[in-house]
Order: C-alpha cells, then structure tokens, then sequence
C-alpha cells in the first residue's frame, strides 16, 4: 500500500517528559485518519513534529515514500503539508485575502503584489471545496468558523497535499461543524489527505476511515473505522471502561441561589444581546443553558460575574444585589467562573501552574499575608489539585504555556470547582476535553450539586446539556424562551426551541 | 528550562562582546588602532582610584532610572518620562536641601522623600489619563519630559534664585557626599548613594517577585483579561506601576542632586539620564540584579569614554556607536537565541 506520509518511531521530549514515545502513523492518500488520546498524550506534539515545528529526538518521516528532514513549518509546506491549528494565527486587521496570501504573495512585473490575481485565485479554491469565504471580508468582522476556513484556505493556496486539523471542531457550533464535516469530506474527494485530532468519538465515527490511538505518549494501535464502535475506541484510549451515560439521583432544589431579573445587556458593538432575560437557579439544582451561538449567553455569563455591565434588570446571589459589582466582589460573594475562552480570561499563560491556582485567592491566607506572598502554600495547594484533578504536567512549577490544551482546562476546573461557590458557572466546561476527563468533569458538577451549590453550564453540546442538567433553559434571541425538563425531551425539540419556534405544551411554567 | 534561562543570561553578553567587537571594527577602518582605543577606555573607567570613583557616581543615577523602566515594563508600561521624573526628583531634592532647616537624620531623609514623591507625582499624571481614558502612556511621558524640563529652568531662575543659572548648594546637612569615599576614591565625587541604588534593586526584586501587589503587575503585564477576571484592579494597578516607577526615577534625581552636584543648574536639553535608562532596562532584561550590572556596564563605558579622545584620540561618539551596537544587539537577541540554540543542536 501507498502511503503518503509515514511517522515512525517518533520520539520527542520535553524537559521532564517524554511527550512521544516510539509512535508510528501511517496515512493513506484519499483518506481521513483520526488520532485519538486522552489529554496530554502527545497528539499536538506528534503533528507539530510533522509541521515541523518541533524536531524528533528519534525515529523517521517519509514523505511520499522518501525520507525527509522536517526542519521548519516552510520545508512542511514545500512538501505539501499544512496544519490548521486550534488557535488560528491570522492577522485581525486584514483582509482574507491579505492573510491567506501573507508570505507568499503573488507579485506583478512591477514588483508590486497582485492583490487580483490572489482573489481569484482564493475564489476558485473557495468554489472547488465548497468553502463560501468572502474574500475581501476582514478577519476582526467574521465568525470563528469562517475563521478557520480561512487558515483552510491558507494551506489549500500553498499547495497542501496533506492538511493537519488539530481539534478543528472544538471551538465550533453544532452548525458549523456539520459544515465543516462537508468541507473535510470534498477535500477528500479532491484527493487530499486529512489527520483529524479530536475527542469527539461520534465525528470520528461519521467522518474518518482509519484510527490511531495513543495513550501517555505510547502508541496503542491502529484500527479500521468500519470494524469499531465508540465504546471500544473510548476504551483503547483510556485503557479503562467509559461511561457515557452520567449517573446521577434525581435532584432536590431548595432556595434560589441565582435569580436575574428582566436583564439587558450590550455587546461589545453597544447592541443589546441580552434583552429582558429572566432566569432563577436553586440550591441543588444543575441549570443548562442550551442555545445558538450569540443569542447572549457569553453576554449572560460575563454580566453575571461583573466583567460586563448591564444595562438595566437586576441580578440577585443569595438575595443580595450583585448587579455591576467588580468581579473581585462577585467573587467573593460567592460566584466560580469556567471561562469560555480559557487563553483570553482563565489563564495567565506565562504564569506556573501554582501561580494559577491562586488567581483569585492570592490575596488571602493562607497563601499569602500582610500582602508577602507564601509560595510554599501555594504550591502545595497547587500539588493537591493537579492530583485530584489529574492535570497532566511535570511539575507546578511549569508555566500553563506549556501544558495540553486539555490540562489547562482542567487545572481552571479544579481551581474553580475547589473554592466550591454558591454559584458555579461553568461555560462549555468540557470543551477540548478526552471522554474520560469529561466523565471525571460531569461527576465534579454534580458533587457539587449534590453539596447543595447551584449550577449554571453553558454548552453546545446538546448531550452534556441533556445529560448533566436537572433544568433547561433555553436562550433565544437574549430571551430564555422556554424551560424544559431533560427527561421529557430530545435534541429535535431542543433544536427547534433554540431556533425560535414555539412547542405547545411547555414554556415558563415548567420548573418556575 | 534551566537552558532556557542559560540562554537569556547569555544574550546580553554576547551582545556586549559583539557590540565591542563591532566597535574595534569601525575602529580599524576608521583608521585607529582598537588596542590603544579599549585601553584607553579601560583606564579611563577603571584606571585607578578616582576614575573608579567617578564609573561608580556614574552608576548610581542609571541604576535608578534602569530600576524604574525595568518595573514599568514589567507591567507591560513604558515609561519613556524618567528623563521628566528625574528632573522633577533632582529640583524637589535641592528645594528641601535648600530651605528647610535640620539636623542631618531628618533633613537627608526628606530631601530623599520630596525627590521621589515628586517623581511619582510626575508619572501619576501619564498613569492616571492611561487608566481613565486609556490616552497611551508614552505620548504622555514624552510630554511630561518637556514640562519638567521647561518647568526646572523657570523655578530655578525665578524662585530658587534671583536670575542666576546655578542654585547655591545646599546645606550639608542634606547632603549624600561622603568624605570617606571620596578620600579612598582620590577625592572622586563617588557618594553614598550607590548604596541607596542597590537597596532599591533589593526593594524592586522584593515588590515584583514576593509580594500580593507585584503577583498583580506581573498578571496585568501578561494578561489584561485574566486579571480583570480575578477580580484584580486593572486600572489602579497601571497608577501604581506607573508611580512607583516615577519613584525610582524621582530618587535618581537625588543622587545627582544630594550626592553629586549638590546643586541644580538651569539645563539647555535633556539630560539623558532618563533615556539612558532604557538602555540599561533592555540590556538588564528588566531583572533588577541584572539592571545593576548593566548600569555598571554603562557607567563604565561613559566613564572610559572620557579618556578616549586624549589617550588614543578616538572621538567619544565612538562609545555613543558601541553602545548603540549593544543596544542593537540586545534588540536582535532573538538571532542570538536561534544560533545559540543551533549551536547546542550541533553538539548532540
Ligand atoms: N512546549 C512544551 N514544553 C514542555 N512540555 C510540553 C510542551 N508542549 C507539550 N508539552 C507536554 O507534552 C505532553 C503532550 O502534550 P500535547 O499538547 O501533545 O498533548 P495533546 O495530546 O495534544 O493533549 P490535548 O488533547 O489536551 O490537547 C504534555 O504533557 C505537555 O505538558
Ligand atoms: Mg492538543
């Protein structure tokens, strides 16, 4: 068999771990190759090995069938390989077209660059693979899935054979990834190449022919979609059962923790987005929020823990006004916050680990007193929680930089999860999340629950929401349009009340 | 990691030793032999006890204004104004040296005080309009540069004397000089103030590395976002950097006014201490032990190029281009990382 790239016995270190050990991925042409592993096992190391970011300490990459020398992400793209990564790296300010072409700009006799030449040409490639991407639209004024098809095209336009995707779907709506499922599957028809990272067993079941499973750095295998099922691949990853399905007793809410009145709230364009919501979360109780992207729940979140202002309504913890108090001060009354956007909000990227934990408890004994830091409480604290919570990293004194993208999130948990507040929110917790960790993940907030605390989550994924939730809310247009419980519905219904329309028989009154 | 810190502990001095390697190039083709150039800039910094004396009274004031762009920076502000703050600390210095009347243990401490209070009020003003409106700190402190400038020459012609350029000097009682020093030194007019440069390094080091506040500065310096999320007080936190940053320019100041000159004189331009400044943060990496040496370094070679034009008849400017090349050196580390990093590559 023909393959056209071939990674053998890859081995790669990092100061104090071996982030590759001895790992081989063949790739067929025409096909679409999942890689699979729990958080931390290597997968980003293993394809920035390939991009040529990084270089193997062992081991060998054929290109094609000939050995090649990976030595920078240019030599990658001459031998026609290119990465989406998670982070797109685009340029706001410009155009489509000025980013896709930037570093290899097509130019006229004159020396001056042919801006024509290039959108035709970013045109054509859109067209072929189905992309619908306005090339003269500027980065800062486009979603982030059109976002990514950008970096897409970036690779398309330099010839890429073969393109890496790294977890492309988690930063993606339930809309935009069936979208993007038809764009991998056109690239293939078109005889390209695809390495698919991500945690999503369901899409690697709808899309991808082959598996590679790693687990801690070790390569487990390989194994032919058609002839698998989640259950097994989710076991060959975690080398443990799974269980999908979260257990939980039925809830017992008591008072309202949380109550929001009639609230408005703008948007960074000072256009409301959040326009005369009503919610109210009791003790006990899990409320999910289930809605669109941008129907104002990021709005919701961030009025709720004071990192925006609301306009008018009023928000209520333990019938105490909060409404449009510093953040320090919501904090301390009693409100856990998982970010959305772990990079932008829950992490100080160039910070250790320790030094995160204590994000929002520095100031306090015992980590620190009349304001001189105490390091060694810190870090002790930090060593309790990156062992319950099994955030994978080499020590606490690491910076967050240089952790997994799914230890990260798992370090903001625990910090958050650990304070126990009245009120947690927790804003697509599992995101970028192994199904293991998000097992892990469910059971945290229902203890939580179970401990009396009122649970707020935030997600797209219609499976945490119906799993996890005691309540439903569901957000329209800056509304919660409608209450529904998670025994008595399904993801049609759910679909369509996210969409606006009306389903007789529920409403307000269920759960009020 | 421990290589990585090997590496940024490397690149400022092989940015030295290229920058002093391109300066005995330009040397050379300008027709001056390097050897004799260098020699005489030794002697010049290091060549006996006075000239000693004078590299270390050199030191003291970039130490300060290294110390106080080195914080800024470290809140992700720079403060481009220490050249204002220091003019404000130095005249607020004399002022007290002048009219206030004391035993020794009050009068030094105070002139100390007013320099530094009068520095942290200069940058309040850049720290407060960034915080408020967000109006960009380094058009502010630039700004600010020109009224402590103007502002100095008018007090002292009009208030601090009746039309003359020079003050009277102020009383001993406030001042830095040490008779000591200055006897083992040759009669240099090396002060007691480096030892009030190096505390300071101490109390940055302390403030940035041990402390809840400097916890704050550094999180505001790396992420905005995630330190508004912990609840931290963004804007007040770029007032206090900005004033705490004045302070230890405002006290360079006082080493030139109590511990040098004893003195202030009406200026004709910037007196560069401030800029310089910069320099020294850059070439320090914004780590307070190593912005002492790189003052040192500094102080060395503006010292040494005193001796240049007479001991080997190289013009000064030479060392104004040297130090121009380390700067430029420092700049591009990011070259040096990437052969350093080669390098190692190699020997595996
Ligand atoms: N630049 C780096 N410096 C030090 N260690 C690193 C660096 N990058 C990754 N690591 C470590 O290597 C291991 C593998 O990380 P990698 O990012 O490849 O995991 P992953 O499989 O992509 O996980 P996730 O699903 O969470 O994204 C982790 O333990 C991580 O902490
Ligand atoms: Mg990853």
């Amino acid at each position: 068999m023909e393959y056209v790239i071939e990674m053998l016995n890859i081995r790669k270190e990092f100061p104090g771990i071996i982030a590759n050990d001895n790992i081989t991925i063949q790739l067929k042409k025409g096909e679409i190759h999942a890689l699979l592993g729990e958080n931390g096992a290597g997968k980003s190391t293993l394809m920035n090995v390939l991009f040529g970011l990084y270089q193997p300490e062992k081991g060998e990459i054929r290109v094609n069938g000939k050995k090649e020398n990976i030595t920078s992400p240019n030599k990658a793209n001459d031998l026609g390989i290119g990465m989406v990564h998670q982070h797109f790296m685009l340029v706001e300010s410009f155009t489509v077209t000025q980013n896709i072409v930037l570093g290899k700009e097509p130019r006229k006799k004159t020396g001056t660059i042919d801006i024509d030449k290039a959108r035709k040409e970013i045109q054509e490639l859109s067209d072929r693979y189905g992309l619908r991407v306005d090339p003269d639209a500027k980065i800062s004024d486009i979603s982030v899935g059109m976002q990514q098809r950008v970096e897409i095209l970036k690779t398309l336009y330099r010839g890429a054979e073969v393109l890496i995707f790294d977890e492309p779907t988690a930063v993606l709506t339930p809309q935009e990834i069936k979208e993007l499922i038809e764009i991998l599957k056109s690239l293939t028809r078109e005889g390209k190449s695809i390495i698919l990272i991500t945690h999503k067993l369901k899409e690697i079941m709808e899309v991808c022919d082959t598996c590679t499973i790693i687990r801690k750095g070790k390569g487990i295998g390989t194994v032919k979609v058609a002839e698998t099922n989640p259950i097994e691949l989710a076991s060959l990853m975690v080398g443990r059962e799974v269980n999908f399905k979260t257990e939980k007793k039925v809830a017992e809410p008591k008072e309202n923790v949380l109550e929001i009145e009639n609230l408005y709230v703008k948007d960074s364009r000072k256009v409301d987005l959040v326009k005369g919501l009503d919610l109210n979360i009791r003790a006990g109780e899990i409320v999910g929020i289930a809605g669109v992207d941008g129907n104002g729940q990021s709005e919701l979140i961030e009025s709720i823990t004071g990192l925006r202002k609301a306009r008018s309504g009023v928000i209520k913890l333990n019938n105490k006004d909060i409404t449009n108090l510093s953040p320090r001060k919501i904090t301390e009354s009693g409100v856990g916050h998982i970010p959305e956007d772990r990079h932008r909000f829950g992490l100080v990227l160039d910070y250790s680990i320790g030094e995160n934990i204590v994000l929002q408890t520095y100031y306090k004994k015992p980590y620190s007193k009349v304001k001189i830091l105490n390091y060694k409480e810190i870090f002790n604290k930090a060593e309790q929680l990156i062992k319950e919570y099994d955030v994978r990293t080499p020590s606490v004194y690491t910076k967050a930089r240089a952790l997994s993208g799914g230890n990260q999130q798992k370090a903001i948990i625990g910090r958050e999860v650990d304070r126990s507040p009245d009120l947690l929110i927790a804003a697509q917790p599992t995101r970028g999340l192994d199904v293991g960790a998000i097992e892990f993940i469910h059971k945290k907030l229902i203890e939580e629950r179970d401990k009396g605390k009122a649970v707020l989550l935030v997600s797209f994924e219609l499976d945490e929401i119906l799993n996890v939730s005691d309540r439903i809310a569901v957000m329209f247009d800056g509304k919660v349009v409608a209450i529904v419980n998670p025994e008595e519905t399904n993801e049609q219904e759910l679909g369509m009340l996210m969409a606006g329309s009306k389903v007789n028989g529920m409403g307000e009154a269920n759960g009020k | 990691m421990a290589n990585k810190r090997l590496i940024t502990f490397l690149i400022p001095i092989i940015s030295v030793i290229l920058g002093l390697i391109a300066g005995a190039i330009i040397m050379l083709v300008s027709g001056y032999n390097p050897i004799v150039g260098y020699t005489a800039l030794w002697n010049g910094a290091f060549g006996d006890s006075y000239t000693i004396g004078e590299t270390v009274r050199r030191t003291t004031p970039y130490i300060l204004t290294g110390l106080s762009i080195a914080f800024a920076f470290r809140s992700g502000l720079f403060n481009i104004g220490a050249e204002g703050q220091v003019i404000v600390g130095w005249l607020a210095a004399i002022w007290v040296g002048l009219a206030v009347d004391a035993p020794m243990i009050i009068h030094l401490p105070l002139a100390i005080l007013a320099s530094v209070a009068a520095g942290a009020l200069w940058s309040f003003v850049p720290g407060i309009l960034k915080a408020k409106l967000g109006v960009h700190e380094v058009i502010v402190t630039i700004m600010m540069n020109y009224i402590a400038l103007f502002s100095a020459n008018e007090i002292i012609r009009s208030v601090l004397t009746d039309g003359a350029t020079t003050t009277e000097p102020i009383s001993a009682t406030a001042s830095l000089a040490s008779p000591w020093l200055q006897s083992i030194t040759f009669y240099s007019r090396m002060h007691y103030g480096i030892l009030i440069a190096l505390f300071a390094a101490v109390i940055m080091w302390f403030i940035i590395e041990r402390t809840t506040l400097g916890y704050e500065l550094k999180a505001v310096g790396y992420n905005k976002h995630a330190s508004k999320y912990a609840g931290m007080n963004v804007s007040k936190n770029i007032v206090l950097t900005m004033v705490i940053s004045g302070g230890f320019a405002g006290l360079a100041g006082a080493m030139e006014g109590l511990g040098t000159y004893g003195t202030i004189s009406v200026m004709s331009g910037n007196i560069n201490i401030g800029f310089d400044g910069i320099a020294v943060a850059l070439l320090g990496a914004n780590n307070p032990f190593a912005v002492v040496f790189a003052a040192f370094l500094f102080g060395a070679l503006k010292e040494g190029a005193g001796e240049m034009p007479t001991g080997a008849g190289v013009p000064t400017e030479l060392v104004d281009i040297i130090i121009a090349l380390i700067i430029f050196f420092v700049a591009s580390s990011y070259i040096i990382r990437w052969a350093l990093l080669r390098f190692k590559k190699g020997e595996k």
